[in-house]
């Protein structure tokens, strides 16, 4: 197994934890107030969607698109998806945005929820709001598992990676039921957004005919080369923020 | 913030659904940082234009990267008020 098939494992794995964890601060915030039964055939609705799309999506895409144009497109989107996550993780680690707090979340779905009158027999405000959370955090996990499984030909790898993060959070949540805010949320979607980048950059460049040195094992450089520039970044922003906290 | 369920007349749904669709996507790839979208275009650009260049490209397109999250950084920091 070469190192960028570990390293796309290991992206779809903590981006497929950080999105259900997402997730699951939902559902558990409907199931308590609205009850599970509902709740859950929302949920199973949701993931039964979602295995469609990856089911339709990824043999068609394989199958009508130049590998080329693919490998443009894909690098593309997870550039620009990357990016987003790092920013977000950068302006969090600096203090400049308020970290992604998961029970305060929580707090305001159940107090939002509760508000809700209910029906009698099947809830469709639990079926609603837990189907919602789960197919759109979801649809985040197919577009990584779709995009970095087809470009390295590793579609299988992928959805394996993505299902163990699905049970792994799925069964952390049932053991520590709210404990969501001890989940280190800003430091994995760090790792994840350098690895989105880092694999956007180069599949990107790959489409477009860069001649990167070394091949696959590039990406490590650029994970390193983009993991510095994150940590000056967010040193420098750290930086201004404390030297405007001193001033009078 | 998720909504509550509401009904909508059956004609008036798959254009509903179109509208969700496009906005989704709108938001998934630009958002509140239409800059990172801007900045992976140029990325693009860039790569096409070195693609055969040898040297140049693998040293510039992640430098144009870097380049691109740092000012959408330093955006997002001045909006938020720090710098």
């Amino acid at each position: 197994m070469t190192s960028s098939v570990v390293l796309l494992a290991l992206a779809v794995f903590l981006a497929s934890c950080v999105e259900m964890v997402e997730a699951l601060t939902i559902v558990l915030a409907v199931g308590v107030t609205r009850g599970w039964r509902s709740t859950l055939q929302g949920v199973g609705a949701a993931v039964g969607v979602l295995a469609v799309l990856v089911a339709a999506l990824g043999p068609a895409i394989v199958t009508y698109v130049p590998l080329g144009v693919l490998r443009i497109v894909i690098g593309a989107l997870l550039l620009v998806f990357g990016l987003q996550w790092l920013r977000k993780a950068v302006l969090r680690a600096s203090g400049f945005k308020a970290k992604h707090d998961e029970d305060a979340i929580y707090r305001k779905e159940v107090a939002r929820l509760s508000a809700i009158p209910r029906s009698a027999g099947r809830d469709p405000t639990a079926f609603t709001v837990a189907f919602k959370g789960v197919l759109l955090e979801g649809t985040e996990v197919i577009v990584i598992v779709l995009t970095l499984g087809i470009t390295a030909h590793r579609l299988g790898l992928a959805v394996a990676a993505a299902a163990a993060a699905v049970v792994l959070v799925g069964v952390t949540g049932l053991i520590v039921a709210r404990q969501l805010a001890g989940v280190p949320e800003n430091a994995m979607k760090m790792g994840v957004g350098l690895m989105l980048v880092s694999f956007g950059t180069f599949w990107l460049g790959e489409g477009l005919g860069v001649g990167w040195p070394g091949r696959d094992l590039f990406i490590l450089a650029l994970i390193a080369g983009y993991g510095a520039a994150c940590w000056l970044m967010t040193a420098r922003l750290n930086q201004v923020r404390e030297a405007r906290a001193a001033l009078p | 913030m998720l909504r509550s369920p509401r009904r909508s007349p059956p004609r008036v749904r798959p254009l509903r659904w179109a509208s969700a669709f496009g906005r989704f996507w709108w938001d998934f790839l630009v958002g509140d940082t239409p800059e990172l979208f801007v900045g992976m275009l140029i990325v693009l650009a860039v790569a096409a234009a070195l693609g055969g260049a040898g040297v140049a490209a693998w040293v510039v397109v992640p430098l144009v990267v870097i380049a691109v999250l740092g000012l959408s950084v330093a955006l997002g920091a001045r909006r938020s008020g720090g710098t």
